[in-house]
């Protein structure tokens, strides 16, 4: 069997794997829910940030003298009145808190003002002066690139470069039957988590606690504590109920809590920071603009034998996340395809505009857009089905990835092909669809990926979590964790791994959101990694409980404590099940006895490797996906609507099948965004539509029936089998779009968006008609 | 201005207020309503939609001038946390929430809806929420849930 490893006794299982219903959703449809802008403190002031209007220039002078004066306004601060240093660690730790010398783009933090209310203080940044000497700006990545570029660092432009080389790619093009090479161009995407950024910070004592709506309280904690001057100790940070994230909430928050937090400390008040919509779209993080010069080399049976890609994406002004989204970039690029041939290059670009950070997919939309309409080619070019192609190259179990890595278990790439191609009838419909004729035409096709979960081999220094357990007195369960939630369904699945452990029914568990107090620090909440992180560091505090529970009923029952299990909130003896006592008892007893029943686990994933050449076991392990897309594009104005979508996904055992199937629709309908609609428009550095008028996103007009499915590869180290879902959904969107279009028209369309508009030009351009 | 409103059948009387206030503070900041959300500040997204006299109207866009004497209704006044009502609990029963942030107003539109017309198809439901922006569920259990509400008020009304 291709997919690896069963995991044994799955038939056995009592909550995981089962449709528990979202442990959160209570809270959130009775409006009990409590996101940071619903939070309020006596004496809170609001906090506001003055902002650069240019993208690139010396700060000659600043006076705020003007803005300390009006009433009401309770501190301005700047560079100079950080009390700790005026840096946001996130990797290269390039980025200051509040811009000192000089602004490199526009809408870069210069001062924070804190004030009674928000008006005030926008009245106050109205009467703060800048002197700016404007300096030479540079707006496009690939001309940052080049030597002459006016240098936006003194480190150069260029903040990370990442590569593979393996084989003889100049060979492989040499014994290539056919070589297809292009350039494909993507652009920003905004996240649009309905809820902006925002964070409240309150000073307590010599400490201070940050609410934040955020996905990584532990960067949090460290920026907050940098800039502060204070031991990461002090910090506390409580996550707030998060109105979405998709990674938009993972280097953000680390500055707006640090701009809360600063004038907190300075005004010794809660201080509620709230970015509207418009300022979260201006200078909030994005997905990166990418450039993907694409270069493959195949047989002609459809193998595919090398290729050499360029891949650059537009950083902006600060490399805040570049690093670590390259490096996935450059380890995604070549597909979830054997390869014995690969050159790759992936660079991180600075400009003049506003940083760009992580997006689900982290990279990788980009490059899948450019390689699955690459395999697409092939197959036209070759006379070969698009599906047979994929299914010819794809990667199985026991083979080589591009980095070198032998997949040793839970490979199900081919499974998802072939459900896809079953559950799409797809031969039928790649067959009627080309014999169309008309102003409108139908279209299907495919997109398969690979997706390494967690932080990969750049990031395995935070490759570790932790989760604390602990059985109150009356049978009740707490179960914290270092990971967070953002609408995903983490809580209800890791409360599902929690009951299924210790053998209690769901109800039992309370599972709050992130209070770093409470856990040690468990890293971001992203990479698709919360649940075999987070899971696992949960089964390992729950086994050390369930251990010490089964002693003691093993005194009560006289049954010795190997023979005891637990279920449904009764300790039994497997061999005689009539042998039993209820759970709570034994915790009433334990207690009694001074027995303990918490404990701390801890989860350190397996080790990830990369050297010099890029080879190595780039991440611990992959999830796999196929989706399939049809449209219908309307030749006469260029429009395309998804009529019909099949997303196959392998992210090893589903632990909830319900929040699963939501994410996976969710993921789908912001890739058709990504796809076909979200179009920022930035001209010299300034975003020119940040509101949701002009930047659209999908409406539920634009979205289709998206149908679910899953293989289940399961991961033997994952709990119970899980591997990552999070960020595949998104991934091969735009891909299977644009081979739909592919195949309902003839034209192939390089570039995202693909709007009406540029399908129309291609279209024309092409001499497609109706 | 005097205002007087009836907020999830209480009433409210002030005194002194400026007529160009916002609906979405007077109920945020001076009520403590908070499933009332705010999302983009210019009427686009929706999650700041409550029910006016039982109409879908957006509080960001809404001077509190408009609403003199009207009922407003939001999800604190639809079912008690105690007790939620119907529809509440099919937008869990159907996971028809994630983030949550969208799901109040996403409710109450289903509320006008289905209280117009209980006989609703699949596709009129989506063409009536679509004003409600969405970016975690892509919008297909959400109309699952509010259909599943307007079958329940059929079977209901036909007993």
């Amino acid at each position: 069997m291709s997919i690896g490893i069963q995991m044994e006794k799955t038939e056995m299982l009592t909550i995981v794997g089962k449709p528990v219903k979202r442990i959160d959703a209570y809270e959130k449809v009775t409006g009990l829910a409590r996101y940071v802008r619903d939070l309020r403190f006596q004496n809170m002031l609001y906090g506001f940030v003055f902002r650069s209007t240019e993208p690139h220039a010396k700060i000659k002078k600043l006076d705020v003298k003007e803005a300390k004066k009006v009433p009401g306004v309770y501190a301005v601060v700047t560079a100079d009145d950080i009390p700790g240093e005026n840096i946001v660690p996130i990797i290269l730790n390039d980025r200051p808190l509040l811009a000192k010398d000089k602004v490199r783009y526009i809408g870069e933090a210069i001062a924070l003002i804190a004030a009674e209310t928000k008006e005030i203080a926008k009245i106050a940044a109205s009467k703060i002066k800048v002197e700016y000497e404007p300096l030479p700006a540079i707006f496009d990545a690939l001309e940052a690139m080049k030597e002459d570029a006016p240098k936006i660092h003194d480190s150069g432009n260029i903040f990370t470069h990442y590569k593979i080389r393996k084989g003889d790619v100049e060979k492989a093009f040499k014994e290539a039957d056919l070589i297809i090479e292009n350039v494909y161009q993507t652009n920003y995407q905004e996240h649009v988590y309905i809820e902006p950024q925002g964070a409240l910070a309150v000073p307590e004592g010599d400490g201070i606690t940050v609410y934040s709506s955020t996905q990584c309280p532990y960067y949090v904690q460290k920026a907050v504590a940098n800039v502060l001057g204070l031991p990461r100790s002090k910090v506390r940070i409580i996550v707030t109920t998060v109105g979405g994230g998709f990674g938009g909430k993972e280097d953000v928050p680390s500055w707006v809590s640090a701009e809360a937090a600063v004038l907190a400390w300075v005004t010794k008040r809660p201080v509620l920071l709230e970015y509207d919509r418009e300022e979260d779209m201006e200078t909030s993080s994005k997905r990166h603009p990418g450039y993907v010069k694409y270069k493959s080399a195949f047989k002609k049976d459809g193998t595919l034998i090398g290729i050499k890609v360029e891949y650059v994406i537009d950083a902006g002004a600060y490399s805040t996340l570049s690093p670590p989204v390259i490096f996935r970039g450059t380890i995604h690029a070549p597909g979830p395809y054997k390869i014995p041939n690969v050159w790759v290059d992936g660079y991180a670009v600075a400009t003049n505009k506003v940083p760009t950070g992580a997006f689900r997919g982290f990279g990788s939309p980009q490059v899948i857009f450019a390689y699955e309409q690459q395999i697409d080619e092939a197959a036209y070019k070759l006379g070969l089905d698009p599906a047979e192609i994929r299914l010819k190259n794809a990667l199985d179990l026991g083979d080589e990835t591009a980095t070198g890595q032998i997949l040793r278990y839970s490979v199900g790439v081919k499974e998802t092909i072939r459900k896809a191609i079953e559950v799409s009838d797809w031969y039928r419909k790649r067959k009627e669809y080309s014999l169309m004729e008309g102003t409108k035409r139908r279209g299907i096709g495919m997109s398969t990926i690979i997706y390494g979960v967690g932080l990969g081999a750049a990031g395995k220094i935070l490759e570790r979590s932790g989760a604390t357990v602990q059985i109150t007195t009356d049978g009740s369960v707490i179960v914290l964790v270092g990971t967070s939630e953002m609408g995903q369904g983490m809580r209800t699945v890791l409360a599902q791994i929690a009951a299924e452990a210790l053998g209690v029914t769901i109800d039992k568990i309370y599972l709050p959101e992130v209070d770093t107090l409470a856990v040690p620090d468990s890293g971001p909440t992203v990479a698709s990694r919360a649940t075999v992180m987070s899971g696992n560091a949960i089964i390992d505090a729950a086994e050390k409980i369930k251990e010490n529970l089964l002693k003691v009923a093993s005194e009560e029952l006289n049954v010795p404590p190997e023979r005891l299990d637990i279920k449904d909130n009764v300790i039994f003896d497997t061999d005689n099940p009539n042998v039993k006592v209820e759970f709570d008892k034994i915790v009433e007893i334990a207690y009694a006895k001074g027995v303990k029943l918490a404990a701390v686990g801890w989860y350190h994933a397996p080790d990830t490797t990369f050297n010099e050449q890029g080879l190595g076991d780039a991440y611990y392990v992959y999830s796999y996906a196929t989706h399939v897309a049809e449209v219908e594009v309307d030749l006469e104005t260029g429009k395309v609507n998804v009529i019909d979508y099949y997303a196959v996904h392998d992210s090893g055992k589903i632990i909830n099948p319900v929040t699963a199937e939501g994410q996976v629709q969710g993921g789908v309908a912001q890739g058709i965004g990504y796809a076909l609609l979200e179009d920022l428009v930035v001209e010299n550095g300034k975003i020119m539509n940040p509101n949701l008028t002009d930047y659209l996103i999908p409406s539920i007009k634009d979205v289709p029936n998206i149908k679910v499915y899953f293989v289940e590869a399961e991961y033997p180290e994952g709990p119970f089998g899980a591997k990552g879902l999070g960020e595949p959904c998104l991934m091969p969107v735009a891909a299977a779009i644009a081979n739909a279009i592919r195949h309902a028209t003839g034209v192939r369309i390089k570039k995202l968006p693909m709007t009406a508009e540029k399908v129309f030009f291609a279209l024309k351009e092409h001499g497609v008609r109706g | 201005m005097k205002l007087t409103i009836f907020v999830n059948s209480k009433k409210y009387e002030f005194e002194e207020i400026d007529p160009n206030m916002r609906l979405v503070d007077l109920l945020r900041d001076k009520l403590g309503i908070t499933s009332v959300k705010i999302g983009c500040e210019n009427g686009t997204c929706g999650v700041c939609t409550v029910l006016v006299d039982g109409v879908p109207v957006r509080s960001c866009i809404t001077p509190v001038s408009k609403v003199n004497g009207k009922k407003i209704l939001t999800v604190e006044g639809l079912g008690t946390p105690e007790n939620p009502h119907p529809l509440q609990k099919f937008f869990i029963e159907y996971d028809a929430v994630q983030c949550g942030f969208c799901t109040p107003a996403m409710i109450l539109y289903g509320y006008y809806i289905v209280k117009k017309n209980p006989d609703v198809t699949k596709e009129e439901i989506k063409k009536m929420i679509s004003p409600v922006l969405c970016r975690c569920t892509g919008y297909i259990p959400i109309i699952e849930a509010i259909k599943a509400y307007a079958d329940f008020v059929k079977r209901r009304r036909e007993k």
